[in-house]
């Protein structure tokens, strides 16, 4: 045992990463999994949830946000606006950021996918206690933060008070070693674990991402093992910082104090995944956790696929999208819709000649917009379309239509089906 | 089932507000997500009677015109899984559904009902002793379900600070009255 019985005054064992920053935002010495704290919460983020939350922040009756500084809003899921009404929302938000004093407002243009446009604005430091109003905030923990996601009335209380009341969560380490197969990436990963733990099988819990693998993987890869924990029921997923997310990090200048776990801290449970020569694998219809590795639905026609989203829409991925296109076409009757996940990764994509390869190829490029992900606007599915996404959730209805039939798997594996017209294993293009 | 809601009007029969249910049961299966229960395409507006006329839409079309006020929602594990979408627990308190038993909830589903004041209640196992149209009774104190046979489920109460915030009415109700000066 490392730690002295002082500083633990609630047992032996040491403390993971949650535990240290759920301790150090409520001012206690150490905390443990179960007990409820009362956090200070270091980054509010928000996209359109804030209309819905404006309703109770104005009932609880509190004229103005406890530190605009520390708040950023961006304008994601629908973007630009569909409908007059939804114009009328951003009108609103926009207004309110202006009169909140909110600096760190991105308006459509300046926009993103809110958890991409934290991360790569370097918005969210190892040990923040990260809020957003958003399930896929866990995708920022790979950034070594506490990054749980809320709903509108919780969102209302942190922009009243700047406090949020947490559960402290159990923490689940997920170990991945092994080298994966080739066009096999953390998407394959994180779809396996998911397949292998249920889509609750870290419900309320922390978890903590650690092993080779994952310390081998880029911060790309690393935020779509964080960003799928939400498919796991997790409260958070986490990445202990390193050099990778130093690097990543150092052009916002800001101090960096990465946390790392006690080497006795208390893990409620902990997985090994051995990855090793792992092929790419496949969520089917309609559960995330609904796995197959590619191969047992090779051949399965499509008629959409989609490469956006938080969680797999960065330049890295369309870098890969680019790769396997370049003189190639998109099949016949296939529509193939590539959505960046941020207005810089537009920028990035454009720069690198890639969004013409994409229109060569017969893709669709468009604006950044969580829009087709869940069914909102700019791409919905019919009934009785197939299509493959590279985006986190294949509920019923999810898409578009309940009857539409969604498969999640990674960019290669998209790109490679468009080209192809149905599922297909991208090591064999 | 509209002759029995006829002859024991369940609001009348709640013994304290909030605390003891007495319903009819709809049932759900295991991983029902907020796209089940209100989709991404009806997210466009602040208006909780276009999530509520929409609920439950993708797996029954026309559930929102068959649900009664002080019915009760029984369903599997994960109930509410996928989105932070606030507009799902909306739509079902809207609609007049009192409670919510499952066998466990989603986080963020949890929270956001609890913060509007609408009561979920974790009972692992009363999902396979019930059937939709059954009359159940709830006594959410003491952590007890009637069944139609006239036995009794026991589930654990809520912890003390979710209690609390229920009990205030909601998360918005609390902080008022936390933020309120004391007389």
């Amino acid at each position: 045992m490392s730690r002295s019985g002082n500083e633990v005054p609630y047992g032996m064992s040491g403390l993971t990463i949650s535990e240290k920053i759920l301790a150090r935002a409520s001012h206690l010495d150490a905390v443990r999994p179960g007990q409820i704290i009362d956090g200070e919460v270091d980054l509010l983020y928000m996209h359109e949830m804030l209309a819905m939350a404006l309703l109770p922040f104005n009932e609880i009756g509190t004229t103005a946000v406890w530190d605009p500084a520390k708040i950023v809003v961006t304008l994601d899921h629908w973007v630009p606006p569909p409908t007059p009404e939804i114009a009328k929302m951003h009108q609103t938000i926009r207004d309110f950021c202006r009169k909140q004093g909110i600096q760190r407002f991105h308006d459509v243009g300046d926009h993103g996918i809110v958890h991409q446009l934290i991360a790569e604005r370097g918005y969210a430091q190892p040990g923040d206690l990260v809020i957003g109003s958003d399930s896929h905030t866990n995708m920022v923990g790979a950034v070594g933060a506490f990054a749980a996601g809320i709903g509108a009335t919780d969102t209302a209380a942190v922009m009243a008070t700047g406090r949020l009341w947490l559960r402290v969560p159990e923490t689940l380490q997920v170990e991945i070693r092994g080298t994966l197969s080739e066009r096999t990436t953390a998407k394959d990963v994180i779809l396996k674990i998911i397949g292998t733990t249920g889509d609750d099988g870290a419900r309320y819990a922390a978890v903590e991402f650690t092993g080779s693998t994952v310390k081998a993987f880029p911060m790309n890869e690393r935020f779509v093992l964080c960003n799928m924990t939400t498919e796991m029921g997790a409260k958070v997923g986490l990445i202990e910082a390193d050099e990778t997310t130093k690097e990543y990090l150092a052009h916002a200048g800001r101090p960096f104090h990465p946390i790392a776990s006690d080497e006795d801290a208390a893990f409620t449970k902990t997985f090994t995944f051995n990855v090793d020569g792992m092929g790419p694998q496949v969520a089917c219809p309609s559960n995330p956790a609904n796995l197959k590795p590619v191969e047992d639905v090779a051949g399965t026609k499509i008629d959409v696929a989609f490469l956006g989203s938080c969680t797999n829409a960065r330049i890295e991925d369309l870098r890969i999208a680019a790769g396997l296109l370049k003189g190639e076409k998109v099949a016949r009757g296939v529509r193939f819709q590539i959505t960046p996940a941020s207005q810089i990764i537009y920028r990035q994509a454009l720069k690198e000649g890639l969004i013409e390869i994409f229109m060569d190829a017969g893709a669709t490029f468009t604006s950044s917009t969580c829009g087709p992900c869940f069914g909102g606007h700019l791409g919905t599915l019919a009934g009785d379309e197939v299509c493959i996404s590279s985006t986190n959730r294949n509920y019923p209805g999810r898409m578009g239509s309940p009857q539409a039939q969604v498969y999640l798997a990674s960019p290669w594996t998209v790109t490679a089906s468009a080209i192809h017209g149905e599922i297909t294993d991208p090591r064999k293009v | 089932m509209t002759a029995a809601r006829f002859i024991f009007p369940c609001r009348l029969l709640r013994l304290k507000m909030d605390r003891h249910f007495r319903g009819h049961v709809w049932t759900f299966g295991d991983d029902i997500s907020t796209d089940h229960i209100i989709a991404g395409k009806y997210l466009g507006t602040t208006d909780p009677k276009v999530f509520a006329a929409h609920a439950f839409e993708a797996v029954d079309p026309v559930w929102a015109k068959k649900v009664q006020p002080g019915d009760l929602v029984v369903a599997g594990d994960n109930f509410g899984c996928g989105s932070s979408r606030e507009q799902a627990p909306i739509a079902l308190k809207a609609l007049g559904v009192s409670a919510i038993l499952a066998n466990s909830f989603a986080r963020i589903f949890f929270r956001n009902a609890i913060n509007l004041g609408f009561p979920v209640l974790e009972c692992p196992g009363l999902r396979r002793q019930v059937n939709a149209g059954d009359m159940i009774e709830v006594d959410m104190a003491r952590g007890e379900v009637r069944l139609p046979d006239g036995g009794v489920t026991r589930f654990n109460p809520l912890p003390p600070n979710v209690l609390e915030i229920l009990e205030a009415g909601g998360l918005v109700a609390k902080i008022r009255a936390e933020l309120s000066p004391k007389p």
